[in-house]
């Protein structure tokens, strides 16, 4: 029998869900929070009501926001004609950290997988084809990973844009990267795309 | 403690947990088996489990019946190829896809292992690829136990003018032989029989015919074939 109040075995229960957390580390949490709760324990509760009521999906990319639109779709100065695609909205937040993106996003929701059976109409990819065809977008950029699955979905959204120019991201030596740990893979699509200086 | 090691080639990749993952492996003597990759999902890890990769695998479990762990070292990376070729690219997720669907678990097929690291070898070659994925299918229904018989006509017993494959046997029918059942036969170009032109549009034909067979015979009639054969179906197709 535990000796935690009902109240407290269903948080931390419910906090041994997250990733990273079991259940002796949710209860290390818990009762963390617990001692800390005019700073910590309540804000959190607020702030995770508060996302849970007005966090949405953006109606038109696939990414979060407050408003059916989220604030890059809403925001015009963003129409350059451009539209990055990625997998999953933190594939888009990694993006926006780099701040050299000055265009639009559409978040998949994931890759094409014969296994999983995930087929375009699982992902975002028929409401892509749509904005390319409604927005006057000159250029998608596809982000998705150097993965089987990845170079599969570029493959069959490239397919589905025959008007519009479609880029990939490079892929070779990451910045800070050596040789002599990478794998062959990466060492040969980097020398593939090497360029002249 | 039960353990060995035999070289393999990974089908799929399945997450589980928060940090390890579920390898499916086709191994020259153990069969598509299965296991955990502690540590599966890591960055570090996923580029070594990606489709396709040979690896040598070393396998463990308390008991013969357990999922059991994997240990794996890349030993063949074969993604430099596939990013940059899409007839690759969709040619191995129609292999990896089709043995993880059709062979069943723990049984091992030598034989088809090899014809398998041969194709895989040769990704890349598009002028080549697209007829060794042909013989690949044949050799892997005949590996199953469904391989057509294609040298003589099953009505007549002739050896000329075969066109057709029956759908219930498996074997050859002439013209003649054919009748009043020319509507239920399926198509046999020449190019399954290994004669006459290997070009794009022969080979996606006999795919249609061996497409049949792999999914009445192997996978179950009531379940589709991969969607990654097709799209090897629209590349081969494209690529003619």
């Amino acid at each position: 029998m535990s000796a935690a109040p009902e109240s407290l075995e269903r948080l931390i229960e419910l906090m041994a869900r997250l990733p990273g957390l079991g259940p002796r580390s949710a209860r290390r949490a818990v009762l963390h929070l617990l001692g800390k709760r005019g700073q910590l324990l309540l804000p959190l509760a607020e702030a995770m009501r508060d996302a849970g009521q007005n966090v949405r999906d953006c109606v038109i990319c696939g990414n979060v926001g407050l408003a059916d639109e989220c604030a890059i779709c809403a925001d015009e100065r963003r129409a350059n004609g451009q539209i990055c695609v990625v997998e999953e909205v933190s594939d888009l937040w990694a993006m926006e950290r780099a701040g050299v993106f000055k265009g639009r996003y559409h978040v998949l929701g994931g890759t094409l997988s014969a296994l999983d059976a995930i087929g375009p109409d699982e992902l975002r990819i028929p409401r892509l084809v749509d904005r390319v065809a409604s927005e006057g977008v000159t250029e998608v950029i596809l982000a998705l990973g150097a993965t089987v699955d990845g170079q599969t979905t570029t493959h069959y959204i490239a397919d589905r844009l025959p008007d519009v120019t479609v880029t990939s991201l490079a892929q070779g030596v990451p910045v800070g990267g050596e040789l002599d740990y990478l794998d062959e893979g990466t060492i040969s699509a980097a020398l593939k795309a090497r360029r002249g200086l | 403690m039960i353990e060995w090691r035999d070289e393999g080639t990974v089908l799929a990749v399945r997450p589980h947990g928060e940090s390890s993952a579920i390898a499916e492996i086709f191994t020259a003597a153990h069969g598509r088996h299965l296991g955990l990759v502690r540590g599966g999902t890591s960055r570090k890890a996923q580029a070594a489990l990606q489709p396709g990769t040979r690896v040598d695998a070393h396998w463990s479990a308390r008991l013969a019946d357990h999922l059991g762990a994997w240990r794996l070292e890349p030993v063949r990376s074969r993604s430099a190829v596939l990013m940059s070729d899409r007839l690759a690219l969709a040619g191995l997720a129609a292999v990896t896809a089709l043995l993880s669907r059709s062979l069943p678990e723990r049984d091992a097929h030598a034989p088809l292992y090899a014809r398998t690291e041969a194709l895989l070898d040769l990704l890349g070659q598009g002028d080549v690829w697209p007829l060794a994925y042909l013989q690949w299918e044949l050799a892997l229904l005949e590996e199953m136990g469904f391989g057509l018989v294609l040298d003589r006509c099953a009505v007549t017993g002739g050896t000329d003018d075969l066109a057709y494959v029956s759908p219930r046997s498996g074997r050859a029918v002439s013209r003649d032989g054919a009748g009043d059942w020319v509507a239920r036969l399926l198509p046999l170009p020449p190019v399954l029989r290994g004669a006459g032109e290997a070009g794009a549009a022969d080979i996606v034909a006999a795919l249609g015919t061996t497409g049949w067979f792999v999914r009445h015979r192997l996978i179950g009639a009531e379940v589709e074939l991969p969607p990654a054969r097709a799209r090897l179906i629209d590349e081969i197709r494209r690529a003619g």
